[in-house]
């Protein structure tokens, strides 16, 4: 057998059997789920009936607010403003809606008032305003004579078709779509290239300590034993990848037909495919063309720039991760080194959900996708939305051409750094080092 | 004597520092060979050289005749001073991919592995991990890793340091051993009395040149003052003394001994032993008489003053 793939062997096995990573990787779907089922469970709890109290002394107003699930109102107009805040406030009621007596309604608009110890919350702040609102536009409209019943019948509602200039019809909600997929894929290999990556220099740094890495170094080259762990470690992280997916999948399912719809509100397919929803035709339709259009995304293209940028970026950030476990001594000296490389990998996720999102071929988004530290993430993210095969075949040129430069640069500082105890190395250090 | 290893003219130098200066060595076949200088000399460095880990500037080193190249790795066994083993694998699994990586099959290191843990009397240990192990059964696993490839010629940077004096005397004899079935074997070390007593040859390096290298014997010879240590019982000692201030240089020593005698160093002044003899035998009872023998300490110290 090669060095290479002898080192790959004793790296995946190494990681694989370490105690921590079986734990992770068969523990996490469990909390995943078990995560996921307790927020579904919550969201499906009802909300208390929360009591809110009103002192309309105009009259006009008390019969326009209606109870809701949340929100429940009474009239208190009878009783006295200080009374109810003094005595009964505080202990039956979450608020006072306090409507003062106006000869001109208009006047109304500042001098409404909510008492309460609590600040409510953004929609019955909405609610309260609206309503009051509504009603004092609609006396107006009447004292200027006009028929609300007109007024009614006169509103269109308008729904906007969305084609394309081929002439398909697409569906609203594309973009999101879209987005979630690219930014799933992007935050996949973010997640990746951190978690991974850090693996790698923590290989590098226990090696260091244990001080075996002279005698391998005496057997295989630097950049041999650099590389192999690099690959061995991310074996293990597919596969533990893969074991998330096979296992989160299967809870999922279980824990979908356990919970029945509890948690069928966040994953929709899930829950229909079970049957557990009763299905409106509408919906089925909508959803069947929602499957279309994903299917009509260029899968292919998708998958295999997945696989592509994936190999590229992690490879390019992992063997800075093994330069830096190489430079230092323990993994409390790596900070200062750690630092600019998550610059980057944060900007890329920044980028993909705040640019790509509103202009996915503007110039930002598609500097960002040439650049090779961003590349990986935010060119994956531009993807679901159609790129020209050029930039993306540019894109991963710069990617692997900077990857080989960066593996060799950080070879170069493996080689010295590995052999460096005691020393804690400064950035001009490791300038230095590229050149011996 | 045929030489396992030649070290033609290396340099090399680091950023700021030159580490090693056009430093030529040759090591003979089945020889115990020193490296000896104190720290920082350029031994470390040559060493690493040797085992392709850095490469020299210039000069080129020769194994078996051969420009060293990567397939001589097999033939190299290292044992660094800084030196160590993954504390969460297995003592057998190591060995063995430690072995591999040296170019054995794994068929080959087994039947090796096994050899040594019963030579060893270590069989045990197969399944543990080292972190398991004391201090001093984790020194005979990496005397074991060291030399499982069977390679012809073997490197120890300061064998002894870190090693309790039952494994270092264990491997003292196993090292032996293995030179009389026909390995060379090669000792870097700055603490130049302890590997003194095993080593044939030597080769002295300070401040990144040779001073001097060749057999053991012939540097002694070379190095060799011509002086003696004696002790007397005599009568007369002012007539001793007398007599002896006539042809020699002497002065006041001072050794372990169970008389109570007159002890001198002499330094022959281009006269024979003999010559010195007579005068003691005439003047009283001789209890000791000795050459002085340079240590490699003395003629490093020599060396380097010159």
């Amino acid at each position: 057998m090669n060095v290479l793939s002898l080192i790959i062997k004793r790296e995946f096995i190494a990681k694989v059997r370490n105690k921590s990573f079986i734990v992770m990787t068969f523990l996490s779907p469990f909390i995943f789920v078990g995560l996921a089922a307790l927020v579904g469970y919550l969201s499906s709890m009802k909300a208390d009936v929360k009591k809110i109290a009103i002192h309309d002394e105009t009259g006009l107003f008390v019969d326009q607010f209606e109870n809701s699930e949340s929100y429940e109102f009474q009239n208190l107009s009878a009783i006295d403003v200080n009374i109810i805040k003094d005595s009964i406030l505080s202990k039956a009621y979450e608020g006072l809606i306090v409507i003062p007596k106006k000869d001109n309604l208009n006047e109304l608009q500042n001098a409404v008032t909510y008492v309460s110890d609590d600040s409510p919350s953004m929609g019955l702040v909405t609610k309260i305003e609206s309503t009051i609102e509504d009603k004092i536009t609609n006396i107006n409209l009447l004292s200027e004579g006009i028929d609300l019943a007109l007024i009614e019948k006169s509103k269109a509602e308008v729904s906007l078709n969305l084609t394309k200039a081929s002439g398909e019809a697409t569906v609203k909600g594309l973009n999101e779509i879209k987005i979630v997929i690219g930014g799933a894929f992007g935050y996949l290999i973010f997640m990746f290239i951190i978690v991974y990556g850090n693996l790698v220099m923590r290989s590098v740094i226990e090696e260091k300590t244990n001080r075996i890495i002279e005698i391998i170094i005496s057997s295989v080259k630097p950049f041999q034993l650099m590389m192999g762990k690099i690959i061995g470690t991310s074996l293990a992280g597919i596969l533990q990848f893969v074991i998330w997916g096979v296992l989160g999948g299967l809870l999922m399912m279980i824990t979908t037909f356990v919970l029945g719809l509890e948690t069928g509100s966040t994953m929709p397919t899930e829950a229909i495919s079970s049957g557990a929803v009763p299905l409106d035709t509408d919906i089925v339709a909508t959803i069947q063309s929602y499957i279309g259009e994903i299917l009509k995304m260029p899968l292919i293209t998708m998958f295999v720039s997945f696989i592509v940028f994936f190999i590229g970026g992690y490879f390019l950030y992992s063997s800075l991760y093994a330069a830096i476990g190489a430079a230092v001594d323990n993994e409390t000296d790596s900070q200062q080194f750690l630092f600019p490389i998550m610059l980057p990998l944060m900007l890329a996720v920044y980028v993909g959900f705040f640019t790509v999102i509103n202009d996915p071929h503007g110039t930002v988004a598609t500097v960002f996708s040439m650049i090779p530290f961003t590349s990986p993430i935010v060119m994956l993210m531009r993807i679901p939305f159609g790129v020209p095969v050029w930039q993306i075949i540019v894109s991963v040129c710069i990617l692997f051409a900077t990857f080989i430069l960066f593996v060799w640069l950080a070879s170069k500082i493996y080689r010295v750094g590995v052999l460096m105890y005691g020393t804690k190395p400064s950035w001009k250090e490791l300038y230095k080092w590229l050149k011996y | 004597m045929h030489s396992i290893l030649e070290v033609q003219g290396v340099v090399k130098k680091y950023a700021d520092k030159t580490a090693l200066n056009e430093v030529s060595l040759s090591i003979p076949k089945g020889s115990v060979y020193g490296l000896l200088g104190p720290n920082g000399a350029g031994k470390t460095s040559l060493i690493r050289i040797i085992n392709q880990i850095t490469v020299q500037d210039k000069g080129q080193i020769l194994l078996d005749g051969e420009v060293l190249s990567p397939k001589h790795i097999r033939h190299i066994g290292y044992m660094p001073e800084e030196r160590g083993l993954y504390k969460s694998m297995k003592v057998g699994e190591q060995a063995l991919y430690l072995a591999q990586l040296k170019g054995l099959t794994k068929q080959e290191a087994k039947k090796q592995l096994e050899y040594w843990f019963e030579k060893l009397d270590i069989k045990d240990w197969w399944n543990k991990k080292i972190q398991e192990l004391s201090k001093g059964m984790a020194q005979k696993i990496q005397f074991v890793v060291t030399v499982l490839h069977q390679p012809k010629l073997l490197i120890f940077d300061e064998p002894f340091s870190g090693f309790d004096p039952v494994n270092a005397n264990l491997i003292k004899d196993e090292i032996l051993e293995l030179r009389d079935k026909g390995a060379t074997i090669i000792f870097s070390t700055h603490r130049m009395e302890s590997v003194e007593e095993m080593c044939d040859h030597i080769a002295l390096i300070h401040k990144s040149n040779k001073l001097l290298e060749g057999k053991l014997i012939d540097v002694k010879r070379e190095f060799r003052t011509n002086t003696y240590q004696i002790g007397i019982l005599s009568s007369n000692v002012e007539r001793l003394m007398f007599q002896l201030t006539q042809d020699f240089k002497i002065q006041p020593t001072q050794f372990k001994s169970i008389h109570d005698e007159l002890q001198l160093e002499i330094d022959l002044n281009s006269k024979s032993p003999n010559e010195l003899l007579q005068v003691l035998i005439n003047n009283g009872q001789v209890t000791h008489f000795q050459e002085k023998i340079p240590t490699v300490n003395d003629i490093f110290i020599q060396s380097v003053s010159k």
